[in-house]
């Protein structure tokens, strides 16, 4: 029985989720082997081999998996997973869309979004916007689990692991990847990050979105994020979505800004040590689940707590 | 051109479930059920090919008890085309719904299905990439952008850091983002309409069996709850209390 980790990586560089996918692969106390696949991506598997307590780090390079894309992927994991008793990687968008093709190749169930792991075939994940935890047993040949990376510890360094090159699977050729688009990574990663401020549907503008919640951001160190609300009127990128169908975080401090606080939003931020909440509404149910509440308009509250901060 | 949507009923996610006392499942007397809004959106990406005379025929599928008849109406009411429902009592799994998909597309052979990218029951987000996997089709998931164009499927796919656009041939799977489209309101009329369409009923059987599900819920526990905490009285009272917390 040993654990085959699929890490997330943009060609360059190791992305964190995958350290903290790799620290849920060592609670289940089998052998742990990391799988780079890219394009010119040795560094990505050379950075692996230091994670502490993995294996193997299994390379597979060709030109077809520069863009990642899942039909190409998952056709490579299904020919290599046959010694593996699990196959992980971190719930994330890239995950998300992996994942369940792999399962589906090998005949498999998935279990999605694991936050705890309490033995090699039992898993605790959040069902119904995280208003209830159930406990799964999987009974399926191979165990594959999506992992909730912010749930997870992250994978120190200090490994000594071998890169073994694989060979590449043929190009399926099944998608064209026209174009992709990334915003650039100088802020913190939301998913991971240790201090989010975001914004919703009460910030009003994209412009006030930015004026206000940036120096505010930069003060605290933070990740920007944002509702649904936020991200719909076009305030925000999708990909500052926090929430039941966006990104789960668990930061010491999460500050809400002009935030109703719906159940869907409610599901990214419970794991949230303290929160925050400015909002002008009393009755916002977002002050239900708030550490500390400002009840106070955000125009003035939002510069009056970037100047405190000195 | 044939458009295949898959819809599942889902506790309204409006409601906040609680876990039974005894701790064996959800609590869902006298709850509200509801189309899942992600299939709702999947729907009606689908409806609006039709109506721009790019498909010829929208056809909703659902896999489960007999009561969800009720979202392949609401889908037909939206303007689907007819109905399948798959019914059976058992629990299914995503890899379950999968198989079962995969049998009615090989009768309605499809050239796209538009999927929900999860359900706001099990959040699982599996279904579509799945099927996909099964019938060996190309997948984009998360789409916040569609359009067919020269015969083949254009996708904007949000990602945790941008989005990408894909192009792909057909036949495909698709799976929506929230931000794809917003669902129309089923008028009466419609719902007149949608109560004289076409809805089949098959069993399990008949599409080559029941699939097993090998993942069971052992326990069911709710989340520790949070409490309100204190209202400040300003932002020097707020800063303070976040110093005095060490989160500063
Ligand atoms: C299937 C589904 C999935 C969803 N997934 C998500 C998700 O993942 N994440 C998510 O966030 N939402 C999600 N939603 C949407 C969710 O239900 C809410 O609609 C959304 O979270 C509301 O965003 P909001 O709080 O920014 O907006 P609103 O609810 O409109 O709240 C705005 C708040 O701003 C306050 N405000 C206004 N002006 C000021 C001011 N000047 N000063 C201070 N406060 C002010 C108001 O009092 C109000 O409380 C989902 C919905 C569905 C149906």
């Amino acid at each position: 029985m040993s654990v085959l980790v699929i890490a997330e990586h943009d060609h360059r560089r190791l992305f964190p989720a995958t350290r903290h996918a790799v620290f849920a692969a060592q609670q289940l106390g089998l052998d742990v082997d990391v799988l780079v696949a890219g394009c010119d991506c040795r560094d990505v598997a050379v950075s692996a081999t230091a994670l502490a307590g993995v294996r193997s780090v299994l390379l597979a390079e060709a030109a077809h998996y520069a863009a990642q894309t899942a039909e190409n992927l998952a056709a490579l994991v299904a020919a290599q997973a046959g010694p593996y008793s699990h196959v992980l990687t971190s719930a994330s968008a890239f995950g998300k869309n992996l994942l369940p093709r792999i399962a589906a190749l090998l005949d498999v169930e998935q279990v999605s979004d694991v936050c705890r792991i309490l033995s090699a075939d039992t898993f605790v994940r959040p069902v119904y916007a995280g208003n209830a935890l159930a406990t799964v047993r999987n009974a399926n040949a191979k165990k594959v689990l999506s992992i909730r990376a912010a749930a997870f510890s992250a994978v120190e360094e200090g490994g000594n692991g071998t890169v073994l090159e694989i060979a590449a699977s043929p190009d399926l050729g099944l998608v064209e990847v026209l174009r992709r688009d990334r915003r650039d990574a100088g802020r913190a990663e939301l998913g991971l990050a240790r201090v989010v401020v975001a914004g919703g549907r009460g910030v009003g503008s994209c412009d006030d979105f930015n004026r206000l919640l940036t120096p505010l951001a930069d003060k605290l160190g933070a990740a920007l994020g944002a509702s649904y609300g936020a991200v719909s009127a076009g305030y925000a990128a999708p990909d500052l979505q926090i929430g039941q169908t966006g990104k789960i975080i668990a930061p010491d401090l999460y500050v809400a800004v002009g935030i109703s606080g719906a159940i869907q939003h409610l599901a990214g931020i419970k794991d949230a040590k303290i929160i925050v909440a400015i909002n002008k509404d009393p009755e916002a149910p977002i002050f239900k689940v708030a550490d500390y509440g400002l009840v106070a308009d955000l125009f003035e509250a939002v510069p009056a707590l970037v100047a405190a901060l000195g | 051109m044939k458009i295949l949507v898959p819809v599942k009923r889902v506790v309204d996610p409006c409601v906040a479930v609680r876990v039974k006392p005894d701790a064996s499942g959800i609590d869902a007397s006298g709850v509200r059920m509801s189309m899942n809004p992600f299939d709702e959106i999947a729907v009606e990406a689908a409806v609006r090919f039709r109506e721009a005379g790019v498909a010829a025929e929208v056809v909703a599928v659902s896999c489960g008890v007999p009561a969800s008849q009720e979202v392949l109406r609401t889908a037909m009411a939206i303007g689907a085309d007819r109905g399948i429902l798959v019914e059976t009592a058992n629990e299914l799994s995503p890899l379950a719904v999968a198989k079962l998909l995969k049998a009615v597309c090989a009768e309605e052979k499809p050239d796209l299905v538009i999927c929900g990218k999860q359900a706001v029951d099990d959040d699982a987000n599996q279904t579509g990439q799945m099927l996909a996997a099964l019938l060996g089709w190309p997948q984009a998931t998360f789409a916040s952008a569609l359009d067919i164009v020269d015969g083949r499927v254009c996708v904007t796919r949000d990602l945790d850091d941008g989005r990408e656009a894909l192009r792909l041939p057909m036949p495909a799977v698709v799976t929506t983002e929230l931000g794809l489209n917003e669902p129309r309101y089923a008028t009466l009329p419609n719902i007149m309409k949608a109560r004289k369409k076409p809805l089949r009923v098959v069993a399990p059987g008949e599409l080559g069996g029941e699939p097993s599900v090998g993942v069971m819920t052992i326990e069911w526990a709710e989340p520790p709850v949070r409490r309100a905490g204190v209202r400040v009285e300003s932002v020097t009272d707020l800063v303070d209390r976040l110093r005095a917390a060490k989160v500063l």
